[in-house]
């Protein structure tokens, strides 16, 4: 299994470890209900460091990435980063990721660490027949960089002086904006973003600076009411954010316009990758789409594979669950699958099929939860 | 691994504990299974009355990750189910050999007893 440059740092804090995507990841620290409710009161310190990182430098940068994903990155200013797509030539979706420009002509994809090889694999094969090729420089730097999340309504309260002061705090980020920061002497990235539903800052730094930041943030965020946090809290967060998760939601045979990111989506800034599936799939309607539900009343969580059924007299196979858990801040089952379109709409009463039985759910807006 | 295991309980194979008081006994859990368990946010209980054997599938632990199975160590008929396991399964894992017990049952045959592990042996079983 791969480590991250914080694994003995882990092992330090006694973490639970589990084996996620080739990696061995910490799982919780204490325990995964109270590294959510920390992130939900006051702030949560992930390792992120498993994540993809691939730049695109060069004159022909946006244009050749433009071609590839479905966001329209002629929209994007140096220093601030949009969600996108890059999909297959069925518009099918290899993977979901952020794509920063960091200037003019540099690019950093940050994209899942399950399909680093998936991603660059598609990249390398579309760049080999890019006219312009010559005018950019594609690398997987994955390895070179390790990463950390701070989420919480407190992050914001002291993350400024993690970081050398300079011609701007991380506070005065917006939302998506990306910049240089001063850590010890070197440049790291920061970004106000995250996957949690919280205000937050993701960190990107030399790998062999990890441990040191990770160590500064947590000394400076501990009087906060920073805590550690692990995958286990990563994902009751984001099921309550009603993000989707790659592997679950996302997939090779699911286009962006069924798990309703049609926003991300830009089928008129000039051809992409599967932009012709994608414009007639949204002429013709999709067939199935994602929906959230809620479980009615008392009930054992909701799973993934979990069949979905109608509800009613005569209960049909309708789908099934994706993404499920007991939500630890509404106390109630929640979970996003897919069902045909017309069984989508909020208030629909659905059955989830927990062992052997019904359990009555209703579809519900997403998200499950906002901040504050 | 959880060395906590009092002294005046058996224990089943499959992590589950029986206090014994003449001819009812109560059920729960053991502390190493509620470590690897983590958070518990659901329990499925059996129905009061019904008529369980030893071995069998009686109850459903769920945790923030999983569902786990919980297996009758003994034969008897459930007469009484922990009432506060809806509102608080936290409890199971901050009590498991107390507030957090699942349910009680009449004996059917108190020789089963003799089958199970005590707790030299369960320690011997969970940390060999």
């Amino acid at each position: 299994m791969k480590h991250t440059p914080l694994y003995p740092t882990h092992q330090q804090l006694g973490a639970r470890l589990i084996e996620f995507g080739g990696w061995e990841m910490p799982l919780y620290y204490t325990s995964i209900l109270e590294e959510h409710q920390a992130v939900r009161t006051a702030a949560g310190l992930f390792d992120v460091s498993h994540l993809g990182k691939i730049r695109a430098r060069g004159v022909a940068a946006l244009e050749f990435l433009n071609g590839v994903l479905t966001n329209d990155l002629r929209q994007l200013p140096p220093g601030r980063g949009q969600y996108s797509l890059l999909c297959n030539e069925r518009g099918g979706m290899v993977d979901d990721l952020y794509a920063c420009r960091i200037d003019a002509e540099e690019f950093l994809l940050i994209a899942n660490a399950s399909r680093i090889g998936a991603d660059v694999l598609r990249l390398e094969e579309r760049l080999a027949g890019f006219a312009r090729r010559g005018g950019l420089e594609l690398s997987n730097v994955s390895d070179d960089f390790g990463a950390v999340a701070v989420q919480g309504p407190k992050a914001a309260a002291f993350i400024d002086s993690c970081f050398q002061p300079g011609a701007r705090a991380a506070t005065s980020l917006r939302k998506n904006e990306i910049a240089r920061f001063n850590f010890s002497g070197q440049p790291v990235f920061v970004s106000r973003t995250g996957y949690t539903g919280e205000d937050g800052f993701e960190v990107i730094a030399p790998a062999q600076m990890t441990e040191a930041l990770w160590n500064k943030v947590l000394d400076t965020g501990r009087p906060f009411g920073l805590k550690p946090a692990g995958l286990g809290a990563r994902d009751t967060l984001r099921t309550e954010a009603g993000y989707p998760l790659y592997g679950h939601e996302l997939d090779e045979n699911t286009t962006p316009l069924e798990a309703g990111l049609g926003f991300f989506v830009a089928l008129d800034k000039g051809d992409f990758t599967g932009r012709s599936v994608l414009a007639q799939q949204k002429i013709a309607g999709t067939v199935k789409k994602l929906a959230a539900f809620k479980m009615a009343g008392r009930s054992a969580p909701p799973r993934p594979r979990y069949p979905l059924w109608s509800a009613g007299a005569k209960p049909e196979p309708i789908g099934a669950v994706t993404s499920g858990t007991q939500s630890p801040t509404l106390g109630m089952g929640i979970g996003l699958g897919y069902v045909p379109p017309q069984f989508s709409a909020p208030n629909t009463a659905i059955g989830v099929e927990i062992r052997g039985k019904h359990a009555p759910a209703l579809i519900v807006p997403r998200p499950f939860y906002r901040k504050s | 691994m959880s060395a906590n295991i009092p002294g005046d309980l058996r224990y089943a194979k499959s992590h589950e504990w029986i206090r014994v008081n003449g001819d009812t006994a109560d059920i729960g859990i053991s502390d190493h299974a509620q470590h690897e368990l983590t958070d518990v946010v659901f329990v499925e209980l059996p129905a009061v009355g019904r008529k369980l054997k030893a071995g069998e599938s009686c109850a459903v632990v769920e945790s923030v990750k999983t569902a786990s199975d919980i297996y009758a160590p003994v034969s008897g008929e459930v007469v009484a189910v922990n009432p506060r396991l809806a509102q608080h399964p936290g409890l199971v894992n901050s009590a498991p050999y107390g507030d957090g017990w699942f349910f009680k049952i009449k004996l059917a045959d108190p020789a089963e007893l003799d089958r199970l592990l005590s707790p030299e042996n369960y320690l011997k079983q969970i940390a060999p």
